[in-house]
């Protein structure tokens, strides 16, 4: 039994839940307060939590990031939102060198539960630094974990997930699924979640090619399988969920049922996440395969005006198109 | 939690010379004379930047422009400082410089092609002496300072003038200009537009003290200035810049102004600020005191007021024709400004993607 609901509700139900759940759990960010931030992810939080913890932030994400750091040393688990992926940079320097390596210095003696928030990706028509896929930065980066969930049910559960885990989590939202609504059951507990953290999901079974994807693209490989069964073609289309670490499992599995693998993401192709998965793919499966891993990605040019968008991301037709390749060896 | 509403300040160190009600005030350091002509030059200016800023909200609205940057209110902060550059003063804007830019001459259709997706911006940061916008809060500051030690490099006397908000003023970026200004004794104008928001966050979010009382701290001095008259903004920054000039730079200016409307197109400024605020800087309008002026010492008559206007209409209606009639961008061109020499990959990917879609078009003829 559920709610139907956006991804972007279903988050706000998430962090409420988790403030809930433990005292020590923070938001921190740029306009999260009264604005409930720019997507009103956190609407009505601050008004229900206080400003002690809904906590309004300077403009400056190096402050952002660097002050959570201090709060995880005392003990703290803060959230902290990032309110556009081209503006993670300023903080760029804390998460990779500082959040990052906590742990390890420490030796475990200091944890870093922190979770940033991100909105990423395209499609939304906006201008410079609003439209970017940053999470091959982050996957590189040892002692990050970095998720992504692409529907309401992954967002709801995957956030509480996040807070509660003892690892600082980067966590990408799809900014353009934000509003995409489907039943989510928001009043089991935690220890309900359908799934761990770092696993990866069949979204979609087949039997004749893989499709690898995670957060925005999911919806468009899932519609793609759609179109493709009318033509003859079963697709698999495997929602990463995870990226860092990869949940290579599933990906092992789909891949020696259909033997044809297509990467799908809207980041640069040249050196991201689809080169990663080509790799441990071929590394893994290789007599398995009857076609080398494809990548169906964004061009490797700066994210274009938004005019140029729409053929910079990957759609339904170079999503097929990708598949016609494989199929082509 | 309500929205609480705090009066305006009466700013006693704001430097003024033009009050809200169109009184030419004098202050004991800026003692600066204007022309009857130079006044009308800058309502003219004000009443253009305005009526292009309208119609731009209104193209918006409309589904034209992905997004706006309205400088409501802002106006004469940007015509007083744009209106004090020499032609070889070099100016890095943030996104919200519309009237800065119609100071350099840039045609405003240049400004509604980038906001409508098709470029990052199509003028000549060079030719024109005006940055391209830069959307990440603070960093131009920094580009700002580098400029200015280039022109101390080359023993020139140009100025340079960086824009940004009371918000940047929280960037770590920000913060580094200063210092590096400082330490290079840099020849560049900080001009902060206090417009008292960052997006939802009061300017009480970013500082415990006024903010030109910042520079102090970095070494140099700051002013603050009434941001809503032309003439004090103008004079203020005419005296930085000649600062910069004779090497006793950098200065920090803050106009102290007001957004008259929402951060961005995108923005609902009810959430975070009330009516009454709005209401009362509505009096403080920077139009209102220049037209009052005028009307009262400036030897105008009704039909001054009309031509601009009909100016303004003109400009407007040419600015809306042009917008609408804005060719979308060629395919390739996405993939061949990305480097100054071309790779291989990338003149692969162009190739075979003009090819992709070609196949589409021999399919459906
Ligand atoms: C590094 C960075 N973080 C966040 C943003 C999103 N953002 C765009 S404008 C803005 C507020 C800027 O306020 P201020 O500097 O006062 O300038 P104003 O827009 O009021 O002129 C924010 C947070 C951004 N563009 N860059």
């Amino acid at each position: 039994m559920g709610e139907n609901i956006t991804l972007g509700r279903a988050l706000n139900i998430g962090l409420r839940r988790a403030m809930e759940d433990d005292p020590k759990v923070l938001l921190m960010g740029e306009d999260i307060g009264k604005l409930g931030g720019v997507f009103r992810v956190t609407d009505g939080l601050q008004k229900d939590f206080g400003e002690d913890r809904v906590i309004d932030t300077p403009l400056a994400e190096s402050g952002i990031i660097g002050t959570a750091v201090g709060l995880a040393i005392r003990g703290y688990r803060p959230v902290c939102e990032i309110q556009f992926d081209g503006f993670v940079f300023p903080a760029y320097d804390q998460i990779v060198t500082q959040v990052a390596k906590m742990h390890q210095r420490t030796r475990g003696k200091v944890k870093m539960p922190i979770v940033i928030r991100i909105p990423y990706g395209g499609g939304i028509g906006a201008v410079e630094h609003h439209s970017e896929s940053p999470e091959a930065y982050f996957a590189h980066t040892p002692g990050l974990k970095v998720v992504s969930p692409s529907n309401p049910q992954d967002a709801f559960w995957m956030i509480q997930q996040a807070i509660a885990c003892d690892d600082p989590i980067v966590f990408f939202e799809p900014k353009r699924r934000y509003h995409d609504k489907a039943e989510v059951d928001t009043s089991a507990p935690l220890s309900a979640a359908p799934q761990h953290l770092f696993s990866a999901t069949v979204a979609h079974s087949g039997t004749d090619a893989t499709l690898l994807c995670y957060g925005p693209m999911v919806k468009t490989c899932v519609t793609a399988a759609a179109a493709a069964k009318e033509e003859g073609r079963s697709l698999e289309v495997v929602d990463l969920r995870t990226l860092s670490p990869l949940d290579m499992a599933p990906i092992i599995a789909s891949t020696r049922k259909t033997g044809r693998v297509i990467v799908v993401h809207e980041a640069q192709g040249s050196l991201g996440m689809g080169a990663e998965l080509a790799a441990r793919i071929t590394e893994e499966c290789f007599y398995d395969l009857e076609a080398p891993v494809l990548r169906v990605t964004g061009f490797d040019t700066p994210y274009p005006p938004s005019r140029f968008e729409e053929d910079y991301l990957p759609d339904l037709d170079r999503v097929l198109d990708g598949v016609d390749r494989a199929f082509g060896f | 939690m309500s929205l609480h509403y705090v009066t305006p300040e009466p700013v006693p160190d704001m430097v003024q010379l033009l009050t809200p009600e169109g009184q030419r005030v004098d202050n004991p350091e800026f003692e600066w004379t204007f022309t009857d002509d130079e006044i009308r030059g800058l309502y003219r200016d004000l009443a253009i930047v305005r009526r292009i800023d309208v119609e731009a909200m209104a193209l918006q609205r409309q589904g034209e422009l992905g997004i706006w940057a309205s400088c409501l209110g802002q106006e004469a902060a940007q015509i007083g400082s744009g209106r004090a550059l020499s032609p070889n003063d070099m100016a890095f804007p943030t996104y919200r410089e519309t009237g800065v830019a119609w100071c350099r001459g840039i045609d405003p259709l240049d400004l509604t092609a980038a906001w409508r997706g098709l470029n990052y911006g199509g003028w000549d940061p060079i030719e024109k002496k005006f940055n391209l916008y830069t959307i990440v809060i603070g960093s131009q500051t920094l580009h700002a300072v580098g400029y200015a030690m280039g022109v101390q490099k080359d023993h020139a006397d140009d100025a340079v003038i960086a824009y940004f908000g009371d918000g940047a003023s929280s960037q770590g970026d920000v913060n580094e200009a200063f210092i590096f200004a400082a330490s290079y004794d840099a020849p560049v104008v900080f001009f902060c537009q206090n417009n008292q928001y960052a997006i939802s966050e009061p300017f009480s979010r970013q500082s415990r003290v006024p903010l030109y009382h910042r520079a102090e701290g970095f070494g140099f001095r700051g002013i603050r200035v009434d941001g809503n008259d032309v003439l004090a903004c103008l004079a203020v920054t005419r005296y930085a810049l000649e600062e910069c000039r004779t090497g006793n730079g950098p200065v920090l200016v803050e106009a102290y102004t007001y957004r008259m409307s929402a951060h961005t197109s995108n923005d609902d400024p009810t959430r975070y600020r009330l009516a009454a605020e709005v209401e009362e800087w509505t009096l403080r309008d920077p139009i209102e005191r220049v037209k009052a002026y005028l009307v009262r010492n400036g030897h105008v008559t009704q039909s001054f007021f009309d031509e601009i206007d009909a100016e303004g209409n003109e400009i407007a209606t040419r600015l809306r024709a042009g917008t609408l009639a804005m060719e979308p961008p060629a395919l390739e061109e996405m993939f061949d400004w990305a480097y100054a020499e071309q790779t291989d990959l990338l003149t692969k990917q162009r190739k075979d993607f003009v090819d992709y879609k070609a196949s589409f078009v021999s399919e459906e003829a």
